[in-house]
């Protein structure tokens, strides 16, 4: 099951290749998540309206493997915005991906754009 | 450099390596370990969870990583063959060759396999390594699938044969546990407490054959069964040998080391063997004549050599060693502590014993009535830590010492403050942390709650069993700072749950945000968030669709996430009671969206494996034929279970069907801190178990008897009696005040057992709130709750008929494809998904 990870790479600002345009700022829950697709990729976006910022990082929680990090609630550990994810309530820095209550490796982050009330999701593939 | 050959690489071997590298004078030396299995060293101890969930990986001591950043090197799949004490090497298998300084055995035990005929056959295992434990769950699957209702049988009902009991009942198959003594573990439990223990254990579907001797295996080439007198069989599928363990002592007998009668190399108490350069330890280790086949020994064992190797030459083995122990075997509470058997010339037993709760106690006490000697806990077995710690450090025990073990009449426990304990008090046997350890982690600063009390002092991380204590021990030292364990909900909310409500309700907030604005920190989190969603829905009867993205998961999709993301969803079958057209529409719909369906114990049908996209069409359909949403996903009103009454019912006293319908439609949808289960029974034979739920009804001559606080969850307890022969409407007004109550005081996820057992005052107050109204609130709470009932609203219809909310019931956003990372394997002519790995 591990492989499905591979699929996922943190991904900085500047080696973004694609512009992914997702979906309308309105498709997304205030101070919450939805799951978008790109290409064979699940990621989840959190619109942090509270801080006016959003995240994208992969949607699989590399807890149990499952593609569910979208549907966990978001909120903040110390002042770092962060995901729990709705299993096992594992959380990891939507920052940085660094898993905030344990030692599993980092998830991956993307970078996020909005322009013109839409969504964009940064890749470098 | 100096090098040290480790033989061995199960826990103890393990255990001396984490010793050594743990200890500043060890860089001068140089450590490999051999292990033949093929992975590192696990956690053995708890080999049966494999069954649960086939990783062996969460049952790694530590990842091959751990060997390499500590510079040892680990050699698995690679048997140790050959000693040559002379030039001081050894040969392995392969035939390399390698050469020590100190050499240390820790070689462990193998499984005895006795001699009976017939025992090569196939069909027949061995209970030890993960590898035998992957030849049986196969051997199992193949079993399963030819034959319906097959059985396998244990040979050995000694500790790690009811392990191997369990899993058997995991694999599917019908147990049998075949003993030659006539009890049950026979090293730890006297006959009384076995036979307790046989009882519990038959109740959960275990057949157990006491005295048995097997005389040979049956079968053509693989077992059909097993004989032990002419006329008495046992037909099996398949024989599981846990028959006692011979230690490996091959290698040193080859090599001319000293070694016991029975088998076992021969040390001293710093563990040397007949030669000085080589130490064993563990299961191997034959020390004051005996092999000690438990963990903790054997890592105090690992201590000493390791201390010795580096020169601290005084730190050697007791005389005596503490053999107790305490477990649980398949669910059941099982533990024995000193001297569990009392010779009659040494003390006094005191037993009580319960039969019909599986519930045996049994301690032993001197002559003079002053000191605690040992005993026998079956069935519970939660005071076992601070029986065992009085044993351990010869306390005072009360003037009546059945006081230790019979159930407190005034609710307080009749030991002592943890903080009574003297310092060296042992803790954690597994790791050896004494109370003084726990306490100077949190005075001196470096740990300041229970987590990091047990990342630096290890306390707890071993079998687990004093974890309560660990915790007990940390509060206590931390109030004694004059640190005040603060029950604040989060980092987010310098407020209790209590406080919070009271905010709520007099300033009639109505989003998250303007809680936390004005009363909290930062963007709140998943504990705070839910929390006030709850609030807000007791006091303004909001349903989760109104802001669910503060909504636990599963308010917020309102259906239970399981194991693979995907849902259950669970109609209300208020009292259980459902007309045939309803079952009809049930299963049709199981069937349109193949949905793995089941009977709850809460006398419903949960249906599993609907995807995000399909939970509204589901919730369309079950609509459509008169259901609703059962709440099974919120911390709500689950069900009221009911028997079927006097309509029926031979025995029935009153209609409970009726009633239960008529309690759980009341109570539907209002929101708590936690699950709420009702049950009503038509008759004192009590077939709803209604004593075993938050409230639960009883139907006596002359009305209702009313019984609040019970439960069946991870502590069970039976409710205890609020009210007796009440009518019907009488019983409304108490659960509206009691249940209301409870909503607006309890804990964030507490349940009414726990929340009425901390009331001050106890049972007798709350009588006193409840039926006396001595708070004068009676009439608040009823509004309260009456407010509540008459706001009900389906959560499911209020969803599938706004567009707006439903946008939330999609995998993607962008796409109306579903989760392709979801994987089902079939399971009796249904299916689940893939086993976790």
């Amino acid at each position: 099951m591990e492989e499905v990870l591979e699929k996922y790479n943190a991904t900085k600002i500047e080696d973004v290749k694609v512009w992914f345009k997702a979906a309308s700022v309105n498709d997304f829950p205030v101070d919450g998540g939805a799951c978008v697709k790109y290409k064979d990729k699940q990621i989840a976006v959190f619109n942090f309206a509270r801080i006016g910022k959003w995240y994208a990082c992969q949607n699989v929680c590399p807890h149990k493997m499952e593609m569910v990090l979208s549907r966990g609630m978001i909120g903040d550990d110390k002042g770092v915005p962060k995901v729990a994810c709705p299993l096992h309530k594992k959380t990891f820095s939507l920052e940085n991906g660094e898993n905030l209550n344990g030692d599993m490796d980092a998830i991956a982050t993307y970078p996020v754009k909005i322009e013109e009330e839409n969504v964009y999701i940064g890749f470098s593939d | 450099m100096k090098k040290i050959i480790v033989v061995g690489n199960g826990m103890v071997g393990y255990k001396f390596c984490e010793k050594f590298v743990a200890q500043d004078t060890s860089k001068d030396f140089e450590i490999t370990v051999f292990g033949e299995e093929p992975r590192p060293a696990y956690d053995r101890v708890h080999l049966s969870e494999y069954f649960e969930n086939q990783n062996a990986e969460a049952l790694e001591m530590a990842p091959r990583s751990w060997y390499k950043a500590n510079g040892i090197e680990l050699i698995t799949s690679e048997r140790v063959s050959d000693i040559n004490r002379a030039s001081k090497t050894i040969k392995t298998a392969k035939d390399r060759e390698f050469s020590y300084d100190y050499l240390i055995m820790a070689t462990g035990s193998s499984p005895f396999v006795p001699p009976i005929k017939g025992v090569e056959k196939e069909g027949v295992f061995v209970y030890r390594t993960i590898e035998d434990l992957e030849g049986m769950l196969a051997y199992a699957a193949k079993l399963n699938k030819e034959k319906p209702n097959a059985r396998a049988a244990v040979l050995g009902g000694g500790l790690l044969g009811l392990e191997a009991g369990k899993a058997v009942l995991d694999m599917g198959l019908e147990p049998h546990i075949v003993e030659f003594a006539p009890k049950l573990m026979p090293r730890q439990l006297d006959s009384r407490s076995s036979q307790v223990l046989k009882l519990k254990l038959e109740s959960i579907g275990l057949n157990i054959h006491l005295s048995k001797a097997t005389n040979q295996i049956l079968g053509d080439g693989k077992i059909t069964g097993m004989e032990f007198g002419e006329d008495d069989r046992l037909d099996v599928d398949m024989l599981i040998v846990s028959a006692g363990i011979r230690p490996r002592d091959e290698l040193a007998k080859a090599c001319g080391l000293e070694v016991g009668v029975r088998g076992g190399i021969v040390v001293d108490n710093t563990m040397k063997t007949s030669d000085k350069n080589i130490y064993a330890i563990g299961e191997i280790a034959l020390y004051n004549h005996m092999i000690y086949g438990l963990v903790a020994p054997g890592y105090d064992m690992a201590e000493v050599a390791v201390k010795q190797i580096l020169g601290e030459t005084n730190v050697v083995m007791p005389a005596d060693i503490d053999m107790s122990t305490k477990l649980k075997l398949i669910g059941v509470d099982v533990a024995s502590f000193g001297e569990p058997f009392m010779p009659a010339d040494k003390g006094h037993s005191i037993i009580f014993e319960n039969k019909t709760q599986y519930l045996y106690k049994r301690i032993n006490v001197s002559h003079d009535g002053k000191k605690l000697l040992g005993g026998i806990l079956v069935g519970d077995a939660s005071d076992y830590s601070m029986l065992h710690q009085i044993y351990l450090n010869g306390m005072k025990i009360p003037e009546d010492p059945a006081q230790l073990i019979l159930p407190a009449a005034d609710g307080n426990a009749a030991f002592g403050d943890v903080m009574d304990l003297p310092d060296e008090a042992q803790v954690c046997s597994c790791e050896s942390v004494t109370k003084g350890q726990i306490c100077e982690a949190i005075e001196s600063g470096e740990a300041n709650d229970l987590a990091s009390v047990v990342s630096c002092t290890k306390a707890g991380t071993g079998c687990g069993g004093c974890k309560p204590m660990v915790k007990d021990l940390t509060d206590a030292t931390l109030k004694s700072l004059g640190i005040e364990v603060k029950d604040s909900i989060c980092e987010h909310f310098d407020l209790n749950r209590q406080e919070l409500y009271d905010i709520i309700q007099v300033k009639g907030y109505r989003t998250f945000n303007e809680v936390i604005d004005n009363h909290g920190k930062g963007c709140g989190c998943e504990l705070c968030k839910p929390l006030i969603a709850s609030l807000m829905a007791t006091i303004h009867a909001d349903t989760a669709n109104k802001e669910y993205a503060i909504q636990d998961s599963n308010d917020r999709f309102l259906a239970n996430i399981q194991r693979n993301g995907t849902y259950s969803v669970v109609p209300r079958v208020p009292g259980g009671e459902i007309t045939p057209d309803k079952l009809i529409a049930l299963g049709e719909i199981a069937k349109k969206y193949d949905l793995y369906t089941k009977i709850t114990g809460g006398v419903r049908v949960d249906l599993f494996g609907a995807t995000l996209n399909q939970l509204p069409l589901i919730w369309k359909d079950l609509i459509s034929h008169g259901f609703e949403s059962g709440h099974a996903y919120g911390k709500s009103l689950r069900t009221v279970k009911t028997c079927v009454g006097s309509t029926w019912c031979r025995y029935g006293m009153d209609e409970s069907v009726s009633f239960g319908i008529e309690l759980e439609n009341r109570y539907r949808g209002i929101r708590a801190p936690h699950k709420i289960k009702g049950g009503v029974s038509g008759c004192i034979r009590e077939c709803a178990e209604a004593r075993g739920k938050d409230f639960g009804l009883i139907a006596v001559e002359g009305g209702w008897n009313l019984y609040v606080g019970g439960n069946g969850g991870a502590t069970p307890r039976h409710a205890e009696l609020l009210a007796e022969q009440i009518d019907n409407e009488t019983v409304i007004k108490y659960l509206d005040r009691y249940l209301m109550f409870y909503m607006r005081t309890a804990k964030p996820l507490q349940r009414t057992a726990a929340w009425q057992e901390r009331l001050e005052g106890g049972m007798e107050y709350l009588k006193e709130v409840i039926i006396d109204d001595k708070l004068g609130i009676a009439t608040d709470l009823e509004k309260e709750m009456q407010t509540l009932v008459n706001r009900f609203e389906c959560e499911w219809t209020q969803a599938i008929n706004n567009p707006e909310m439903m946008k939330r019931f999609s995998h993607f956003v962008n796409s109306k494809e579903e989760d392709d990372n979801l994987v089902f394997v079939p399971i009796r002519e249904q299916k689940m998904p893939e086993p976790w790995n």
